[in-house]
């Protein structure tokens, strides 16, 4: 996996609460069996019409926003399915970073697992990166996973919780399967004891 | 001992290790694939060298693609639903886990043939790539979905990295009134906590109403933990499970069911356990219901009229103004003024036996409207010989509803059931997301006994105006 340690790069503002998986990436385009080439159809239904063609109002259609690398978002961002293909297409679009004040459970967890740092503020504060984001291109923030700051255009800083194991996952770009391999005694340990208490498992 | 929780006692039974930080390795008891969400993971084993580690516990089943048509032996059309079918195939013999390919009776939707097999017991942990993996936890099993990284950690290792969360109760008392049904239950519980009330807890629902509910009512309570946020939704097993339960084929038998029976029976949240978040319906007070917007949050009494966007406060009033436009309503409108094109019963939410039974009890003897499109798509091929056995197909085919094979079908539309664009749909599954059942198509979630009364009258209906 990729390292995220610290970017400084344009946000796009989406204010719209709810976004779910079919919203960020339609089920049309589940069918692949690989992990890449996603980004393209990113918002697929809201950022192009049928002929293909672009839908110029769509926020990531507009100049300003269309290399944005961090995205602020309604409450409850990524509901709906646990398809990992929406952060795929997130981070094959090149979005690194998504601001809410809620997310989804899983898509919260998928996002990690794909170098993407999702980050829970208060509503003030989305509000306050929100309008800096609406300011567009030269608003570049600054998101900095070590110091757990965020720095808006205007130089205000605002901190941000996160899961220290995630941090440091992400942090290092560790691979959780090869970190639980090195705990495969404490697996077996339990499948043991498990084969005792619940042999019909 | 302090008091503990269902959901706390699962998750006691299952930690494997436990850093200091309190993220543990999960131990998995049962893990269930279908063709979209593993692909990936099991070529990501393939690059690594890995195995999995646990084949007798990896149960697969192609379900989000197949056909559904009678003719589907002939193959699949489509050529990227068949390439994942046909790798599910060659990664489930390649690995060696349980498989249920197209052709084989008991195949159907994962969270319909998980539990119809016995696969699904009280008390295990059950996962799967894919949301509606809670449908589980109506057996009191701990059962949620994950994502396909986590598939290939699961496969790779029969554990997820997981920090436990927090416990929430809804209780639902009393007894439900004629009409009124555990999906009228599922729908008023979001409609009441939001899409994201449940995020960050595990829900245990429990009271009179979820007690008198069968195994299959259960599982529609369940299934749909996930569009409220929860992480997971649980039942605490009693009679009704176990009696559910015996007998299928992977089952406990002899000695070891009665060690299963002894230690199920202390599944339940002790006296004095403590909950985070605590929510009571009255269930006399529940309606039949159905959704007018884009998010299952959306959910009215079908006596109610559409919103205005002005109702609401924040985010949401420009939601609602975007949900109505795209559903093509007009705030103040009555419910049952809508008129629909389409029906779809089916779905892991609506497709199990009593599901049909509910529908066959509103349609028998009389016809479908004119010109609707109306298909019930049985949850497995199990439900679909049954439903013949028992005479419910005629009775379908007999009031002019399409009678078809199993899969997902026009719940998520990957395979060819779909809806045009500004076609209208009463749907007995659990998403009524834009685009969900096709581009620019609009979904109105129901009970299969609502979309059995609106396949009648082609609008949506009250169903107890007609029983
Ligand atoms: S029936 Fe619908 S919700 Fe259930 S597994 Fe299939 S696509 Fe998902």
């Amino acid at each position: 996996m990729e390292k995220f340690t610290k970017i400084q790069g344009v946000a796009a503002p989406m204010p719209l609460v709810n976004i779910d998986t079919d919203m960020i990436i339609p089920k049309v385009f589940l069918k692949s069996i690989q992990r890449t080439g996603f980004g393209k159809n990113l918002f697929d239904e809201m950022r192009y019409n049928r002929d293909g063609t672009e839908i110029e109002d769509f926020v990531l259609n507009k100049p300003q926003y269309r290399n944005a690398e961090i995205l602020i978002a309604g409450d409850n961002f990524g509901c709906g399915s646990s398809r990992e293909h929406a952060p795929w297409a997130i981070a094959d679009f090149g979005i690194k970073c998504i601001v809410s004040t809620s997310f989804a459970d899983i898509f919260f967890n998928n996002s990690f697992k794909n170098g993407i740092l999702p980050i829970v503020l208060p509503q003030e504060q989305v509000d306050i990166l929100m309008a800096d984001a609406e300011k567009g291109e030269n608003a570049r923030m600054t998101v900095d996973l070590e110091a757990q700051e965020i720095t808006t255009s205007d130089g205000d800083v605002i901190k941000f919780d996160v899961d220290p194991f995630k941090k440091h996952c992400l942090l290092n770009g560790l691979d959780d399967i090869g970190l639980t391999l090195e705990k495969a005694d404490s697996i077996k340990t339990f499948e043991a004891k498990a084969a005792q208490e619940r042999p019909w498992v | 001992m302090s008091p503990k929780t269902l959901y706390d006692k699962i998750w006691d039974a299952h930690v494997a290790h436990e850093a200091e930080d309190g993220t543990c390795l999960l131990y998995i008891d049962r893990h269930l694939v279908h063709e979209v969400t593993s692909p990936q993971a099991f070529e990501g084993l393939r690059m690594a060298g890995r195995k999995v580690h646990a084949p007798e516990k990896t149960i697969a089943v192609p379900d989000h693609n197949v056909p559904t048509t009678l003719d589907r032996a002939k193959g699949i059309e489509n050529e990227e639903s068949r390439i994942q079918v046909e790798a599910l195939d060659k990664n489930a013999k390649e690995f060696g886990v349980h498989y249920y390919p197209v052709d084989d009776v008991r195949q159907g939707i994962v969270h319909i043939v998980g539990p119809e097999q016995g696969w699904t017991l009280p008390g295990m942990t059950v996962v799967c790539g894919d949301s509606h993996t809670a449908t589980h936890g109506a057996f009191g099993a701990l059962a949620h979905g994950i994502g396909t990284s986590e598939v290939e950690h699961v496969l790779a290792t029969q554990t997820l990295i997981q920090k436990k969360s927090k416990n929430m109760k809804v209780e639902i008392t009393g007894k439900l009134k004629p009409g009124v049904t555990a999906k009228d239950i599922t729908l008023a519980v979001i409609g009441e906590t939001g899409t994201a009330g449940g995020t960050g807890y595990v829900i245990e629902y429990c009271g009179e109403a979820i007690r008198d509910l069968s195994m299959e009512g259960r599982m529609t309570v369940c299934n749909m933990a996930i569009e409220g946020g929860a992480r997971a939704g649980l039942i605490a097993p009693d009679e009704t499970t176990f009696e559910y339960v015996k007998g299928r084929p992977h089952a406990p038998k002899g000695a070891q069911w009665e060690a299963a029976l002894n230690w199920w029976k202390t599944l339940y949240t002790d006296e004095g356990a403590h909950f985070d978040k605590v929510i009571t319906l009255k269930a006399e007070d529940i309606q039949p219901v159905v959704t007018w917007g884009t998010s299952p949050e959306d959910v009215l009494p079908i006596t109610g009229v559409v919103p205005h966007p002005e109702d609401f406060t924040g985010g949401k009033v420009e939601a609602a103004r975007r949900s109505i436009e795209y559903m093509g309503l007009t705030p103040g409108q009555k419910l049952t003024d809508i008129e629909i094109d389409t029906v779809f019963i089916g779905s892991c939410t609506n497709g199990r036996i009593e599901d049909l039974r509910a529908v066959a009890d509103v349609v028998r003897g009389k016809k479908i409207k004119e010109g609707l499109r109306a298909m019930i798509v049985p949850g497995s091929g199990l439900v679909r010989a049954q439903a013949e056995e028992e005479g419910l197909a005629e009775i379908f085919e007999a009031a002019g509803f399409e009678w078809r094979l199993a899969g997902c079908s026009m719940c998520l539309a990957m395979n060819p059931d779909q809806l045009a664009p500004g076609e209208r749909c009463a749907a007995t599954s659990n998403r009524n997301f834009e685009g969900r059942q096709g581009y620019k198509g609009r979904t109105h979630l129901v009970s299969p006994a609502m979309a059995a009364a609106a396949a009648l009258t082609g609008k949506l209906t009250d169903v107890r105006e007609l029983m």
